[in-house]
């Protein structure tokens, strides 16, 4: 059984020189070729887009024929206003770092800064959703339901940080996370069991669990338990100052906490996938379940084990929403985190540190679209457009070796019907 | 991955016990039902309080409105569901495992409706007008799933289709003024969503599920993308389609009760009931219908007698996303005219869970619609009455409803066999 996860025409073959082996690397399909090729042509495809919706653009194609060089001006100037925007918005302007740095200003290195910072602040609940969801996916599972967990555990954390105060910081955030996680876990749990016990297909129990959530959520905001006086809007209570996440770079910048715990949990579930027992029976069940069943692994107990840790870790990105940056929870939250965590895992390839980089890059492209949605007029979601056609080519990577005609090998991962 | 997966070894014990487990769930469901009706609304009702149900019929018929003494029907209602419940338990061979629930759901919703509106007038009509209304897109999104399903590809896109179609429905409507051409163009882009499906998932074998959520992630960012850039700013030019007026069938539409809710009706509905006959019909009574259902159970068998696999997928998956498309288009000239962010709110999957608890059947797709639907619609009957149930509880049940049902405590619910397994030539 190899460490790596399955994927799609990633071998090499043996011996060779340097040369012939780059040039294998880029023939054969390899996954890292093919998903900044999907890069790039989802940018291509977003620059289209662009186009499209900017009026003044599409009047000067109009005039194509009479001035075809202003055509494309107008087209390169509407693009590269808005992917810059974009870039700046996620990471900032490189000669602003360097300046602020230099000048020693504490308000203007702030400042210069704020970008990665939103960029960090975004990438902790995608992380830990792709990072539960991947847990899933390499057991064999898919849990589409990282809605629901994720809205569950915001609700645990809200709860243990509004109930509870004036307990030391020392106790009550720790307790306040674990509350989100077992929260979350617990939506986890009911796929899982249902698997186990009667055969019911995980994507649709979990995915008919979000519904369920989102409306508890709307139902627990109009109590008395949960909603802030004086009650007017279904907003909950806020959390008590001490079970909030610490800020890391002073107060002007959100980053959090968070981020941290975010990459220790990445850490922990690849080394669990990789080195613990647990993870290898996952890993078994996700490769192959009958080899895994005639090994004697007792199968019911995996998937239980493997949804409710999966609800968990998804649990802990509305946690570390809440207890980070909110303070408190309002009807539809998480938006649409919890369904994200799913490309974010995709196009990880189930590797935790491959999520990890994905979650980086996703919450980069929700910062920057931030900021091209105010800088440069293009609306926020062309981000989401983005990362569903990156995805979507990731996830057939023969829709890519085609259009770069690169030599065809094998397909992509399947993980099969209802009935399985 | 091999074509179709081997029954799982363990599962088959299982399966004969849950036929037991099924009987008993069934029975002790119906006890629950009896017990609510009984100890619940019963107890809470105070003596000598009616409730009114009103069918507002036509003058022309008058149908008088039902006076209902509260306490009694609650008693009748809850030994009769309660009797069904001992009939459930002892009736082994029932071969038809739904029946005596839905009676008893049935009489259940009768009891809820009397003890919610005690001392009020229940608008009975409105109540039945707005589940149909509901159940029009989630039928087609339902038939939609099938049809794919049917052919062996999963279709979660359903959300996507519905989302694209009503953009363009809504978009082309408004910008040439004829509602036809919107309907047909947004069943054209639910078809051209069902071809990016297939492309993905039949030729490049990618995985059906995946590139379903992808789709419809993708859908959503498109459409709200368009939204803001260009139909907010040309609101009256592109966003602000006429919708489809009701079409009085002649002489029917002049049954009391019936009548209006059938057969006076704007073309999305008689459209849904055309295409939910034409998808039954020919799913099980013609050569096409067969070939399809060989192709989604066993493929490669199909492949052998001359069945083009691929072919068959293609067209169905089209096909499908085209009766999505048209689901989708009701959603902005069938009923509001205008498109609105995300305004299919997660219809599309529970159109999903409509085929699934509907059992992969056209008809049980159209009961399952009708009785989402229904519970959507008694939303608002309820808050015109200020019942004492938050009606987040009530938006709940279909989803809560598919949760039991593929769990198998409401009936069998078995896939086609080769659902979700892409096909290679050999």
């Amino acid at each position: 059984m190899s460490d790596e996860p399955v994927r799609p025409g990633g071998d090499s073959g043996a011996g060779g020189s340097v040369v012939a082996a780059i040039g294998r690397f880029f023939l054969s399909g390899n996954t890292i070729i093919v998903t900044f090729l999907a890069f790039v042509s989802a940018l291509f495809l977003g620059a289209i887009i662009i186009i499209l919706a900017t009026p003044s653009v599409m009047a000067a194609w109009g005039r194509f024929g009479q001035a075809p060089g202003a055509a494309f001006a107008q087209s390169w100037h509407a693009i590269a206003t808005a992917y810059s925007a974009l870039f700046i918005g996620s990471i900032g302007s490189p000669r602003g770092i360097v300046g602020a740095i230099a000048s020693g200003d504490g308000h203007r290195i702030a400042t210069a800064f704020y970008p990665l910072s939103e960029t960090l602040v975004s990438t902790t609940p995608l992380m830990m959703s792709g990072l539960g969801i991947a847990l899933a996916f390499r057991a064999g599972l898919f849990d589409i339901g990282g809605q629901g967990q994720l809205i569950l555990g915001a609700l645990g954390a809200t709860l243990a940080g509004f109930l509870l105060p004036g307990l030391p910081i020392y106790l009550h955030l720790p307790l306040a996370i674990l509350v989100g996680a077992i929260f979350g876990a617990a939506w986890g749990f009911i796929p899982g069991i249902l698997k186990a016990r009667t055969g019911a297909h995980e994507v649709i129990t979990s995915m008919m669990l979000n519904y369920v959530a989102l409306n508890l959520l709307t139902y627990l905001l109009t109590t008395a338990l949960f909603q802030a006086p004086p009650r007017y809007q279904p907003v909950s209570k806020a959390v008590a100052d001490t079970a909030r996440l610490p800020h890391l770079a002073g107060p002007s910048l959100r980053v959090n906490l968070g981020i941290l715990l975010a990459i220790a949990c990445m850490v922990g579930v690849a080394w669990l996938l990789q080195r613990s027992t647990l993870g290898f029976k996952f890993r078994m069940l996700g490769a192959n379940r009958e080899a895994a069943r005639v090994a004697g692994v007792n199968i019911n107990r995996q998937y239980i084990l493997a949804m409710t840790l999966a609800g968990a870790i998804v649990g802990l990105a509305g946690t570390f929403m809440v207890l980070g940056v909110d303070h408190q929870v309002a009807s539809g939250y998480g938006g649409t985190i919890g369904f994200d965590g799913i490309t974010v895992a995709i196009l990880g390839q189930g590797n935790p540190y491959g999520v990890g980089l994905s979650a980086l890059l996703f919450g980069a492209f929700a910062a920057g679209g931030r900021t091209m949605q105010l800088d440069a007029n293009i609306p926020l979601q062309l981000v989401q457009v983005l990362q569903a056609v990156l995805v979507l080519f990731v996830a057939a990577p023969g829709v890519i070796r085609t259009i770069f005609r690169i030599r065809v090998r094998g397909a992509g991962r399947v993980f099969g019907g209802w009935s399985g | 991955m091999s074509q179709v997966e081997p029954t799982a070894l363990g599962n088959r014990e299982l399966r004969k016990d849950l036929a037991a487990i099924r009987r008993r769930g069934l029975a002790i469901a119906l006890w629950v039902l009896a017990a609510i009706d009984l100890l619940v609304f019963a107890r809470t009702t105070p003596p000598g309080s009616k409730t009114v149900f009103d069918l507002n019929a036509p003058p022309a018929f008058p149908v008088p409105a039902i006076h209902l003494p509260v306490l009694a029907t609650l008693l009748v209602l809850g030994i009769v569901c309660a009797l069904l419940g001992v009939a459930q338990y002892l009736w082994k061979g029932n071969p038809r495992t739904y029946l005596l629930l839905g009676i008893g759901l049935a009489l259940s919703g009768i009891a809820f409706l009397a003890w919610a509106g005690r001392g009020a007038r229940v608008d009975v009509e409105g109540l039945l007008m707005t589940s149909l209304i509901e159940a029009v897109p989630l039928t087609l999104g339902a038939l939609s799933g099938l049809l794919c399903e049917r052919s062996g590809v999963i279709n979660i896109a359903i959300e996507g289709q519905f989302l694209i179609a009503a953009f363009v429905g809504a978009v082309v409507g408004s910008a040439s003024g004829s509602l036809w051409l919107g309907l047909l163009c947004g069943a054209v882009a639910g078809g051209l969503v069902g071809l990016i499906l297939a492309v993905f998932t039949i030729t490049y074998r990618a995985d059906q599920i995946i590139v379903g959520v992808v789709i419809d992630a993708f859908a959503l960012g498109l459409t709200t993308f368009f939204l803001v850039s260009l139909l907010v700013p040309n609101q009256m030019t592109l966003n602000s389609p006429a919708v489809f007026g009701p079409i009085p069938i002649p002489l029917l539409d002049k049954i009391p009760v019936v009548g209006p809710l059938l057969f006076n009706q704007n073309i999305m509905v008689y459209l849904t009931i055309i295409i939910l006959a034409i998808v039954q019909v020919t799913l099980f009574q013609t050569r096409w219908g067969l070939r399809v259902r060989a192709v989604g159970e066993h493929p490669r068998a199909a492949e052998t007698v001359g069945i083009d696999v691929l072919r068959v997928r293609y067209r169905n998956v089209i096909l499908g996303g085209i009766v999505a498309g048209i689901g989708g288009a009701s959603f902005t000239i069938g009923s509001t005219g205008q498109f609105a962010h995300n305004m299919t709110a997660g219809l599309g999957y529970i159109a999903l869970a409509a085929m699934i608890f509907g059992r992969w059947r056209p008809l049980g797709a159209l009961g399952a619609a009708l009785l989402f639907g229904f519970f959507d619609a008694l939303q608002f009957t309820l808050s015109a009455l200020n019942a004492p149930i938050p009606s987040n509880f009530l938006s709940m049940f279909p989803y809560l409803a598919t949760v039991l049902a593929v769990a198998g405590l409401v009936g069998r619910v078995v896939p086609p066999a080769a659902d979700g397994q892409p096909y290679a030539r050999e």
